[in-house]
């Protein structure tokens, strides 16, 4: 048989094509290397009884539009807010956070009085910001140097937006895209707690410190989601992250769509130009009249398309995409809940993000260690405990702890990470732990820890880079993954990428896909004209 | 609205107010130029604070607009050959560079990257020369703006593709794909982030070489020093009638509802003018010199954002005899920035206010191109040496870190070289702004989000003020820093140019 589509990964990107291809009636064919679907996005049992969700930890990304679009809460997708969170501080205070603004800013006046009355300036700010950039996420990027009428129509259309707005505001949102995450804070606010908290978000995942410039971009990426029309609230996947990508599973198979798993592709089958199908690592062939890659563009070129059927210039482009890893992770189960004695007793802080990074400088200092090339002695550290808000991970009473670190290099001291950095690693993390919550370590159950090298080696992202690529300029909208190819085409006919290395970048947001999709059926001529928001269909 | 009658005080006697008084004047303003030094030129004149030296020791050469406008040349300013540059090597096998040249075997790479550097420096170089555009509402040089805008695209869709990617990339990604030889990589980083506050695998630091590059990719050495170009342009301003008045240092700027009226000294002698011209900080300009009580929340606010950090350290060193750079060429620009990382390690501390092991600098030897320059024969090591923090806790133990650390690198790359020294001049980026005024080399930060419109802020990018006659006209407008006189010529534009609205 020969499908419409066949798809390499089932990621949630990959998945979210495919879901929108078989809706529109294609048929469709996901592929997928491990035994189990998800990509980064997943729920696994590593500890008898545990559910982890061992990469991706939180949501709030995932486009409601593309929840609606392809039913995910009928196919069991149920996100719970998370509400709390806190920074403890190295004196043994602590700044807790709550899902109410309200809230927050009198928690801030404990601080400083002046970063309270900050905060509503700079919430609002940030806001505007977001409100500007949410609807160009489902949009393909323009071309900026050719002059189709679609790509003139979409730049006019981008710069109509822009001048919707007063003056003052396009030179403000101008600046903001350019800034440390560091000298914006400083704006607004005094205190270095307080700066630290805000300033997380423009750092997770990234290979950039809060005091490079660009990075307050990478905090509006990250506050750009929302929870049930929440802007800016994260919350947790019932069931783990593996819940999204379940339903996506299952709201793909109810449209007939195929996944097939336990081989990998070994190469895209080319020939005349045009893609027309893959070659499995178990020598299966399946054919399709055009292929969808959600791996990276660089795995996707580099390694599964033979270089003669590719422009010299492209694969030089794709060679030089940045790609470096920059996170860890400790997933741990625990025996019972963690006690932090810096906390109010029966506050609502250990039900959210908690941080021990209490200044920009010490999160700036680990990401100088990340440039020289080692994880840092003083890690940043973004813990979660889902089961304090979701019992269905683990057996009652017991815990499942994520631990997303900040920095680890893809490689380390110039070599490869081996079995004892890995444990040199988790074992800096726990010791922060023990000194913020003594006893922590006689609760642990198991941990497994994860750097960059355990990443690329069970999900696939190159150098275990989670967003498939740096979220720079030089690699962002219509330079995303590569300038010219913005557009989820690639140099071969038929074979399209849907990864986060397109249009709008990482996280579990899903537009990627979405909007490849949308370019399939724009050429398939099935719909017509851009949409940024729901129904594509 | 300028007449013939009109008063004209211009603040700071810099190259750029120099230039934005001569231009006035020549327009037939009555000007007034109050500098606080006892002589004019600024970071061009020597003060005694650096030695023989003044603080800035090259210039990319001036805007042509301000040297022909001014006849510098006939009234004697010459320049001598463009400077090679070197980039040291600590075993000696240096490379040279000038321009697309340089020596070793990445010539090729070199090359083709400078090639296309250029070419993209070339058509971004005039934005420099006009006011930066508003972006909603009149007031545009239309025609200007679409000349120089096609101009982008006129490069073709590959080359403007690439310009796209790679206006706000970091350096050290640029180097690093592009080139293999350490010693161009650093030269690149080096040049890229020299007198900002960056480092080179920072995002948006390649625009700032580009920015380098418009200027001229080529350093100059004035013949008599800098101190010639100040000579020159201060003849050239009193031939165009401007009153100079030194050792004025203004107290305040006064308005009167909304509106400038003059300046006082801090002899308290008042002066009354229609414009008021400042060409030094602009943030020292509102907020010393109108004081937040003369300026709404929003302007003060945003003139407090203007970050005006600076990381660049100046030494003059008298040296007794000729030093020995292993061999380099004495006469080109000598770059210490031996690879990016280099660069990039040098800059970490500062961020938390520290010293960095090892600096990476920039060294002139006037004296080996001019030996007149040193009377009593000897030689002037001039050096702008990178990453000293602005803001330490301990400013003299900082000091005396940076010195010691500065000096370590130089006997490294010229061994004996602390033999020779009979004198050392070194300041540190707070003594600069104290001496000069400057806490940034620029007056502002050089960085995208201080450049065009947002330079130093959106109110005030188009050297007009909210304050109806106060005019800005400093390094810390558009286009930024180097001495070329373009900010104050701009400035003067604008000016003029407002008479017709």
């Amino acid at each position: 048989m020969i499908y419409d589509a066949v798809i390499i990964g089932a990621g949630h990107n990959g998945l979210v094509a495919g879901s929108y291809l078989a809706r529109a009636g294609m048929t469709v064919c996901v592929v997928e290397k491990n035994d189990w679907v998800g990509g980064a996005a997943v729920s696994r049992e590593l500890h008898p009884g545990f559910t982890y969700s061992n990469c991706s930890y939180v949501s709030s990304l995932f486009r409601p539009e593309i929840m609606r679009d392809l039913e995910l809460p009928r196919h069991g997708l149920q996100i719970l807010p998370f509400e709390g969170g806190a920074v403890l501080t190295e004196d043994g205070d602590y700044l807790g956070m709550h899902r109410d603004h309200d809230a927050n800013r009198r928690e801030f006046a404990r601080h400083s009085l002046r970063d309270s009355e900050a905060y509503d300036r700079y919430a609002r700010d940030v806001q505007r910001h977001c409100r500007f950039i949410r609807p160009m996420l489902m949009r393909t990027p323009p071309d900026p140097a050719r002059f189709r009428p679609r790509d003139v129509a979409e730049l006019a259309w981008l710069a109509r937006k822009m001048f919707e707005l007063p003056e003052a505001q396009i030179a403000e949102m101008i600046r903001f895209w350019t800034m440390s995450i560091s000298d914006y804070l400083d704006q607004y606010f005094e205190n270095p707690v307080i700066k630290a908290y805000l300033a997380v978000s423009a750092i997770i995942g990234t290979a950039l410190g809060p005091m490079s410039p660009g990075s307050a971009y990478v905090l509006l990426h990250h506050y750009m989601g929302d929870v049930d029309g929440n802007v800016g609230a994260w919350g947790f996947a019932r069931g783990g992250m593996g819940a999204v990508t379940k339903a996506l599973t299952a709201s793909l198979q109810a449209a007939g769509g195929e996944v097939r798993m336990g081989s990998g592709v070994d190469r895209v089958l080319v020939s005349n130009g045009r893609a027309t199908g893959v070659v499995l690592d178990n020598g299966d062939e399946i054919r399709g009249r055009r292929v969808i890659s959600n791996m990276d563009v660089k795995r996707t070129f580099l390694k599964h398309v033979e270089e003669k059927e590719l422009p010299g210039e492209f694969v030089d482009r794709v060679k030089k995409f940045k790609i470096r890893g920059s996170s860890g992770k400790l997933n741990i189960a625990l025996d019972s809940a963690p006690v932090f004695p810096a906390l109010p007793e029966g506050s609502t802080h250990i039900r959210g993000d908690l941080h021990f990074t209490d200044s920009i400088a010490r999160m700036e200092r680990a990401y100088d260690d990340w440039k020289s090339g080692t994880f840092s002695r003083d890690p940043f550290q973004d813990v979660m405990i889902p089961t304090m808000i979701d019992p269905t991970m683990t057996p009652p009473g017991k815990h499942f702890m994520s631990c997303f670190v900040q920095y680890a290099p893809p490689k380390i001291h110039g070599g490869e990470w081996t079995d004892a950095d890995r444990d040199a690693f988790g074992k800096t993390c726990l010791d922060q732990l023990e000194a913020y919550s003594p006893g922590f370590k006689d609760r642990v159950l198991h941990v497994e820890v994860r750097t960059p090298r355990e990443l690329e080696a069970e999900v696939g992202l190159t150098e275990g880079n989670i967003f498939q690529g740096e979220l720079t300029f030089d690699q962002l909208l219509f330079n995303r993954p590569v300038p010219g190819y913005a557009q989820y085409r690639s140099p071969v006919k038929d074979l399209w990428i849907c990864g986060s290395s397109t249009h709008p970048g990482g996280g579990v947001m899903g537009a990627p896909g979405r909007n490849a999709a949308a370019e399939i059926l724009r050429e398939a001529g099935q719909i017509k004209g851009m949409r940024d928001a729901y129904p594509v269909l | 609205m300028l007449t013939r009658s009109s008063e004209v005080i211009v603040i700071g006697g810099g190259v750029n107010g120099l230039a934005a008084a001569t231009r006035l004047a020549r327009e037939g303003a009555r000007v007034t130029l109050l500098e606080t030094a006892a002589q004019t030129g600024g970071a061009m004149a020597a003060r005694g604070a650096a030695g023989d030296m003044p603080l800035a020791h090259l210039t990319p050469g001036l805007d042509p607009r301000v040297a022909k406008g001014m006849a510098l040349e006939t009234r004697g300013l010459r320049f001598h050959a463009p400077l090679r540059d070197t980039a040291l090597d600590l075993g000696g096998d240096h490379r040279t560079v000038a321009g697309g040249l340089a020596s070793g075997a990445d010539a090729a790479a070199w090359a083709t990257l400078h090639q296309r550097l250029m070419r993209f420096a070339s058509v971004l170089a005039p934005f420099r020369a006009m006011a930066p555009p508003r972006l909603k509402g009149g007031g545009n040089d239309w025609g200007a703006l679409m000349r120089h805008g096609l101009g982008l695209r006129a490069i073709g869709a590959r080359e403007f593709r690439e310009l796209l990617r790679m206006v706000l990339i970091n350096a050290a990604d640029v180097a690093e794909d592009e080139l293999n030889d350490p010693l161009l990589q650093g030269l690149m980083a080096h040049d890229a982030t020299q007198g900002a506050w960056l480092g080179p695998r920072s995002p948006n630091s390649l625009i700032l070489y580009l920015n380098r590059l418009a200027m001229g990719a080529q350093m100059r050495l004035p013949v008599g020093g800098m101190g010639s170009v100040a000579k020159a342009m201060t003849e050239a301003a009193t031939a165009a009638g401007v009153t100079i008045r030194l050792g004025a240092r203004v107290a305040q700027i006064e308005t009167l509802e909304g509106r400038v009226t003059g300046v006082v000294l801090d002899d308290g002698a008042r002066l009354l003018a229609d414009h008021v011209v400042s060409a030094i900080s602009p943030k020292a300009t509102f907020l010393d010199l109108i004081g937040p009580r003369g300026l709404e929340t929003g302007l003060l606010r945003a003139t407090r954002d203007i970050r005006a950090r600076g990381a660049t350290a100046r030494l003059t060193l008298r040296l007794n005899a000729a030093p020995n750079f292993r061999g380099a060429d004495l006469q080109s620009r000598m770059v210490i920035a031996p690879s990016v990382n280099a660069v990039e390690e040098a800059w970490n501390p500062v961020k938390y206010g520290e010293v960095p092991k090892r600096p990476v600098m920039e060294i002139v030897i006037p004296t080996a191109t001019e030996p007149e320059l040193a009377p009593d024969g000897g030689h002037v090591l001039s050096a702008l040496v990178q990453c000293a923090p602005h803001d330490p806790a301990k400013p003299k133990a900082a000091k005396t870190a940076m010195l010691k650390a500065t000096m370590r690198v130089l006997e490294d790359y010229a061994p004996g070289l602390g033999e020779m020294v009979s004198a050392t001049h070194f300041l540190m980026p707070w003594e600069i702004e104290a001496e000069y005024g400057l806490s940034n080399w620029h007056h502002a930060e050089l960085s995208v989000e201080q450049m065009l419109f947002n330079r130093p802020n959106h109110a005030t990018a188009q050297y007009a003020t909210p304050i109806a006659g106060l005019w800005l006209g400093s390094a810390g407008s558009h286009p930024g820093g180097g001495i070329t006189g373009a900010a104050g010529w701009n400035a003067a534009g604008a000016i003029i140019r407002g008479k017709a609205v």
